[in-house]
């Protein structure tokens, strides 16, 4: 039993390797039955953790309700380029991870466990792979557990595009008009959470619901991991309570402790000023200023860098990382980089490419198939509010030395020849 | 032609994967849709009453003239509350 209100809870005996099954049930018991596990997922108000923040429970009610045989899919993706999180949980605790899926499996009824990890984190994959082969040794029933690599990319991750390629080996997004709209492999519905969803799962049928609840805050409540990156002595991986502040949050990862912004919820969020570290970290407090906790990255950005600069290297990937489906994605997303470079250069070409800006991201918004192409907008309209004196300073053609220093924070992967994007 | 039951309203959906921005929607419901920079369809998603005889067969036309067949015409049900809280009772369901 871990105790309720003490950290780490999901990385609770983490070591340098993952812990073996034996070590996981010594830890943390073994799995329960689920029965009225249901009304106490719904009790704990436990929101997804890959980034929508939706509730856990009104999912499983929704897939339950579903006829026919039916999948539980785990999404470890991580296409955040800036997130560890569930590599990290599934490198030391992969035991919770799968007790989740078995979990939320027996309660929609689901014969199926899609494990999702991309093949480009082949030790991740491997970890997973000896988990599955050690609870095989053990388990006589119970729903069965394949592991799946779908190639690494930004919108690989995203849940059609996920449920795409367990279904038809595509990593593509998938349109989906009804909301909500269940997502099928084959005639199967299937539940897709994300990997530390169903880790908290596994605590929430251990220990309760107000085990939970001892953690974090009414609306968001428990804990949460975050990945902090950007202007830290070391990126890293964290384990913390919803509603502490986003200051000592940052100090803990020995963060700079005055910033220029933080970016919170990823490559597709937006930039919290430097100036409002004092926040509480989590839904609630984060929604007036128009953020939300997300995926949990935390991305820190000094006052020595230049916005701008970093904003157009990212939304410059991310415009490659779009699946060029939908005509507003793959092109606008390539048009909105353009412009903050436009900007970056400065003169009057600048001054007309803020005004495109804003022109080009309201054209943009809600029309692509998935919520790619939204969250680069999102970040684009984030990017000029939070750092409009960089911009300014590029329009009256000032010196700026962060756009000009090699040092940049926002990590992104290299570029890939368009012909050699692998979707499936 | 037959009855044309006019409670209700409708939408103009494109689905922006199968859409290669032909444009003809655009020159069949010029009121419904406009296109942007690159050629593809805006179209609002705000529901439009049934009553709308004129916006209903241009956006039927728009449907059927779509070479990617990417445009939908979906009616919806009223909500509640709606503006003809009579005749939902008496309407037949679709």
């Amino acid at each position: 039993m871990i105790e309720a209100r003490a950290l780490p809870r999901l990385f609770a005996g983490a070591g340098t390797r993952p812990s073996t099954l034996s070590e996981h049930e010594e830890l943390f018991a073994p799995a329960p039955s689920t029965h009225g596990l249901l009304e106490e997922l719904e009790a704990s108000g436990l929101l997804g953790r890959g980034g929508a923040g939706f509730p856990t429970a009104r999912k499983v009610q929704l897939i339950r309700a579903q006829r026919g045989h039916k999948y539980v899919v785990v999404n470890g993706m991580e296409g955040e380029p800036a997130a560890h999180k569930d590599n990290r949980l599934l490198s030391t605790n992969p035991h919770l991870v799968i007790d989740g899926a078995e979990m939320l499996a027996q309660m929609v009824g689901a014969s199926r466990i899609a494990i999702c990890v991309a093949r480009d984190n082949p030790t991740v994959v491997n970890h997973v792979e000896r988990a599955i082969h050690e609870r095989e040794r053990r388990n006589l029933r119970g729903p069965v557990i394949d592991l799946h690599t779908p190639p690494w990319r930004y919108v690989a991750g995203e849940e059609s595009a996920l449920v795409h390629w367990l279904d038809d080996n595509e990593s593509l997004p998938q349109y989906r008009p009804k909301k909500p709209q269940v997502l099928r492999i084959g005639r199967g519905a299937a539940l897709v959470d994300n990997a530390e969803t169903c880790a908290h799962v596994a605590l929430i049928g251990r220990y309760g619901a107000e085990w939970f609840r001892a953690l974090g805050t009414e609306g968001h409540p428990g804990s949460t991991v975050v990945s902090v990156t950007g202007a830290v002595g070391r990126a890293s991986v964290l384990e913390v309570n919803l509603g502490t502040s986003l200051r000592s949050i940052l100090a803990t990862a020995g963060a700079d402790p005055d910033p220029q912004a933080v970016l919170l919820g990823g490559y597709g969020g937006a930039w919290l000023r430097g100036d409002l570290l004092d926040v509480a970290y989590c839904n609630e407090a984060l929604a007036p200023h128009e953020l939300s906790v997300g995926a949990g990255i935390l991305a820190v950005l000094p006052r020595s860098a230049c916005g701008i600069a970093e904003a157009h290297r990212v939304v410059r990937w991310m415009a490659h990382e779009s699946a060029r489906q939908c005509g507003p994605c793959a092109f606008g997303l390539p048009a909105l980089a353009d412009d903050l470079l436009q900007v970056l250069r400065g003169g009057s070409e600048g001054v007309a490419a803020v005004a495109r800006l804003r022109d080009r991201c309201a054209v943009i918004e809600g029309r692509g198939a998935c919520r790619h192409p939204d969250g680069v907008v999102r970040f684009v309209r984030s990017s000029l509010e939070v750092f409009r004196e960089d911009v300014d300073a590029h329009l009256r053609g000032a010196v700026c030395a962060g756009a000009r220093s090699s040092q940049r924070y926002l990590m992104v992967p290299a570029l890939e020849h368009e012909e050699d994007l692998i979707w499936e | 032609m037959g009855v044309i039951r006019r409670h209700g309203s409708f939408v103009l959906r494109v689905n922006p994967i199968l859409c290669d921005g032909f444009g003809h929607c655009a020159e069949l419901a010029p009121d419904l849709v406009h296109l942007d920079e690159w050629g593809y369809p805006i179209i609002s998603p705000e529901p439009l009453p049934m009553a709308d005889l004129g916006a209903y067969e241009s956006a039927r036309y728009a449907e059927r003239g779509c070479p990617r067949q990417a445009l939908h015409v979906a009616r919806l049900h009223e909500p509640e509350g709606a503006q003809h809280p009579v005749s939902r009772s008496s309407r037949p369901s679709d």
